[in-house]
């Protein structure tokens, strides 16, 4: 079983790590109101996580917001990269998620047939 | 929303929506009084007694953003816990934050499954980074405390989301809930 003691572990051995860059990354941003969850936000989010720790994706940061009116587009999920508009994609599936990862955040090409909005910041 | 981790996932969202900078989440199973209790203590804004009552109304929503917006959360777990033999109780007071408790029979031929636990506490801490999360689980005289304030302590400037830190985050939740068990299957795997 995985302890605290090992996450100590791990720090010195990421802090050690020189390559690492935080701050500039991109954005992910997932809908968890009440409709998000029932349409199975959770389990996007957590292959959205598997999908970062499997690439080794080291400046993506997720993140979560409630419920912003499109309730029937749910699973809703925001990709912001660096300068760029913040796009949503609308009925989202776990299946998905690998596809907009190695697409948009990783190549930067948005997946248009799966655009719902676009906003620029 | 057949699954009570997803309900709780939905209910630590209003807490945060209150503007909760401190949430804790404690899950009991205590098989001697066939109870299994949710309750959620946030510092969110808080409720006066008349918001309290619009809560647990499924067409009132607090929602200023919109017009429409589902606020279904408390509504559908209320339903939940009463048909299942418990119920829910909501204390609050206008900037003091909220205390909901949902108390269900454990052994209830309606009740629920738990679901994830793992799923649902990995969704909070790594979403809501900057939140004061803690979380205790309690499986008869087996218990399980987790708490960001101590992640975050130890990563320092890791940020929740690096690979390695989502890894051993998954490994150790997931080890944790099997330990509460009883180490073999339990009900969630």
């Amino acid at each position: 079983m995985k302890t605290i003691e090992d996450l100590k572990r791990l720090r010195e051995q990421v802090q050690s790590d020189t390559r690492l860059r935080y701050t500039t990354g991109t954005k992910i941003i997932i809908g968890m109101g009440t409709c998000g969850i029932a349409a199975g936000a959770r389990e996007v989010m957590s292959a959205v996580l598997d999908e970062i720790a499997k690439r080794h994706l080291q400046d993506v940061t997720v993140t979560q917001t409630g419920c912003i009116g499109m309730c029937e587009k749910e699973v809703l999920l925001d990709v912001v990269r660096p300068g760029e508009d913040r796009i949503t994609y609308g009925k989202v599936t776990p299946e998905l998620v690998p596809q907009i990862i190695a697409e948009h955040v990783v190549n930067g090409r948005i997946l248009e047939e799966l655009v719902v909005g676009k906003f620029s910041e | 929303m057949r699954e009570l981790s997803l309900q709780v996932l939905d209910l630590v969202r209003n807490s945060i929506e209150a503007g909760a900078t401190q949430v804790a989440l404690a899950i009991t199973e205590d098989f001697t009084a066939d109870r299994l209790t949710i309750e959620i203590r946030d510092n969110g804004r808080g409720m006066n007694s008349e918001e309290c009552r619009r809560a647990l109304d499924p067409f009132v929503t607090s929602n200023q953003t919109r017009k429409a917006g589902v606020g279904l959360g408390l509504p559908l777990v209320d339903m939940y816990t009463r048909q299942c033999g418990g119920c829910l109780s909501l204390e609050s007071s206008p900037g003091k934050g909220t205390t909901v408790k949902a108390v269900y029979q454990h052994s209830h031929l309606d009740r629920p499954p738990l679901g994830s636990m793992t799923e649902t506490v990995k969704a909070i801490i790594i979403g809501n980074p900057k939140l004061d999360f803690r979380y205790s689980h309690t499986v008869g005289q087996r218990t399980f405390c987790v708490t960001t304030y101590e992640l975050t302590g130890i990563l320092g400037d890791i940020p929740l989301t690096h690979p390695d830190v989502l890894i051993w985050i998954t490994d150790y939740l997931s080890g944790h809930f099997n330990y509460l068990y009883g180490g073999g299957p339990g009900e969630n795997h």
